[in-house]
């Protein structure tokens, strides 16, 4: 009978509409839109104990306006902006900026005559991230020897000018220390997460187990 | 009384809704019936083939991700292979496996997004998109698990993948497996049995099996016009020789069989990541490779069946870290080659339909 298909897809469509787990809803980021049962939800209390408390944000919420913040879960992995860089860890060497297929990594150095014994320590002047080029692909990350420079996980480092989007390497100090576990299967396994975890010390972050007393002594005063 | 007309000639594009990106057509119409089509490409070109001759093999990677946006395990996994013939690199066995997951997944999420904006330009404003795009949503995810990123991926690298799945991959992966068949049956009696959707597309746009071959149309057009051609069949690469699946193809070459077919294979392709999922071994997944690759001088091609077509990728080496020169052959850009054949004597809604039951990204079309 000439019809049944779109009768057929019709019912498909209300059952997508009434069944709960099938619904998708867009959410406005990062604000979620609740009416007075959402917030007295979140507030943990009824809704007359809510209109009591609070009663501008009741009015609020009856004409549309009330909102909660609602960010996106993200997976530790997630490869973000914010780059953690660990001053410690890091020698100046530039394959960083030697692997970036876009070359959006500078870096000048000085000798510091600190580690000798390791190679030499370069102390750092300069090291801009332009992450208005950067494609967040993760090769300096892989490329880095001494596992100085990590992911971060944020991604709402929007700016209103270029020049601002240039992370040099005051920022860089002062960035929290919360690498993302691309790459790190370590971190992985800790079950570490870096939106909200502790702030991770740089002896943790590298890919290779930090060398204990006995196996320095192995490595280097046998020589 | 007959009415003299003539020829008018209307722009469709650069900037169209229904041509799924930067792209142009020129179309002389007599009324609403179609005389002639131009397609204007290169709107999109970034010159991803020049790009490549300055990257180094492993940074070229990050250029095949933005050739077919919508499916970068894919160019992944056509542009490592190349490199892999070309300097003579063994995978190991569980990287294999990884990358036909990958890849069979982003030909699900490939064809759900083909699916969805077929049924966008023919009408069915974003009810059907939304259900496909719900579905590409969860397979997004299990990418950001596998890799950090949903979209620009850059998981595979010359020698394996860059990294193993997480625990929680293997997860969603087993509950997206145990739904999805679900969902295409839904998505299915929501589409198929469509009175409206037949009238539109069967019948419409029909590519002859001979002139399919003839124009090296590849992928899921090619098996639409019921030519049973499948690099994953035909020169097996990665473990495809040793997964049972079908060929879907199509009887008559219509609009119809096209979004058939891709149906079809969706579901195929969730028989091979379940049969993967079953055999997929323990150990390494990354060879210890130098940085910097440098293979011997030579050249080597190699193609995958990528959601659109055969995709692949020729690379000349001359033993520098770089290549000499990298041509991509992009299956979007040679599918567009019978289009003019394929609209002329239909209307003007029926070009919007045809051209998205091609499915092209023009991000591989310009490259």
């Amino acid at each position: 009978m000439y019809g049944l298909g779109l009768l057929k897809g019709l019912t498909v469509t209300m059952w997508n509409m009434v069944s709960p787990g099938r619904q998708f809803t867009l959410h406005q980021y990062p604000d979620r839109r609740v009416g007075l049962f959402g917030l007295a939800k979140h507030a943990n209390t009824n809704v007359f104990a809510y209109l009591f408390r609070r009663p501008g944000m009741a009015v609020k919420s009856l004409v549309g306006l009330a909102t909660l913040e609602d960010r996106m879960p993200q997976h530790p992995r997630f490869r973000g902006e914010e780059f953690a860089w660990y001053e410690e860890r890091c020698t100046g060497c530039a394959s960083c900026a030697k692997y970036c297929p876009l070359g959006i990594i500078k870096i000048v150095t000085h000798p510091s005559g600190e580690a000798m014994q390791e190679g030499e320590k370069y102390a750092i002047d300069v090291f801009d991230i332009d992450i208005g080029r950067c494609m967040f692909c993760g090769l300096c990350v892989e490329a880095c020897p001494y596992d100085a420079i990590h992911m971060g996980s944020g991604f709402e480092e929007g700016r209103y000018e270029r020049r601002e989007l240039v992370i040099d390497v005051d920022r860089l100090r002062r960035a929290p220390k919360r690498p993302s576990a691309w790459f790190r299967p370590q971190l992985e396994a800790k079950g570490y997460r870096p939106l909200d975890g502790e702030e991770i010390s740089w002896r943790d972050v590298g890919r290779h187990a930090t060398p204990d007393a006995a196996e320095l002594e192995e490595r280097w005063a046998r020589r | 009384m007959a009415i003299k007309t003539e020829p008018i000639t209307i722009n469709l594009g650069p900037q169209h809704p229904s041509t799924h990106g930067v792209f142009r057509l020129r179309v002389t119409f007599d009324g609403e019936e179609i005389l002639d089509v131009e397609p204007v490409f290169g709107y999109l070109h970034r010159g991803t083939e020049k790009l490549a001759e300055s990257r180094s093999y492993v940074q070229v990677v990050t250029l095949t991700d933005r050739l077919d946006y919508v499916a970068s395990m894919s160019n992944n996994l056509a542009y490592v292979r190349a490199v892999e013939k070309l300097a003579g690199i063994e995978v190991p066995e569980r990287a294999m496996y990884l990358r036909v997951i990958a890849a069979e997944l982003q030909r699900i999420a490939s064809h759900m997004m083909a699916t969805g904006f077929l049924l966008n330009d023919m009408g069915a404003f974003a009810t059907p998109l939304m259900y496909c795009f719900r579905e590409r949503e969860r397979i997004l995810d299990m990418f950001e698990m596998l890799c950090g990123a949903r979209i620009t991926l850059s998981y595979m690298r010359p020698g394996g993948v860059f990294q193993d799945a997480p625990d929680d991959f293997w997860a969603a992966l087993d509950t997206f497996l145990a739904d999805e068949p679900g969902y295409i049956g839904e998505l299915e009696s929501l589409i198929t049995g469509n009175e409206v959707v037949l009238a539109r597309t069967r019948g419409v746009g029909v590519l002859s099996d001979e002139q399919a071959v003839a124009d090296s149309v590849t992928g899921p057009m090619l098996r639409a016009a019921g030519v049973k051609w499948d690099i994953r069949k035909a020169d097996p690469y990665e473990v495809y020789d040793r997964l049972d699946f079908d060929v879907p193809i199509g009887a008559s070459g219509d609009t119809f069989d096209r979004y058939l077919v891709r149906i079809q294979e969706m579901r195929e392709s969730l028989r091979i990541i379940r049969q993967c999922v079953e055999r997929i071994p323990e150990g390494p997944v990354r060879p210890d490779l130098p940085y910097n690759l440098r293979p011997p001088e030579g050249d080597a091609y190699a193609a995958v069946e990528g959601p659109k077509g055969e995709l692949g990728f020729y690379l000349v080496s001359d033993r520098s870290i770089a290549p000499y020169r990298c041509k991509i052959r992009a299956p979007s850009f040679i599918n567009l080659t019978p289009l003019k054949k394929m609209v002329v004597g239909w209307k003007m809604s029926d070009l919007i339909v045809i051209f998205g039951s091609i499915d092209v990204v023009l991000g591989e079309v310009d490259r």
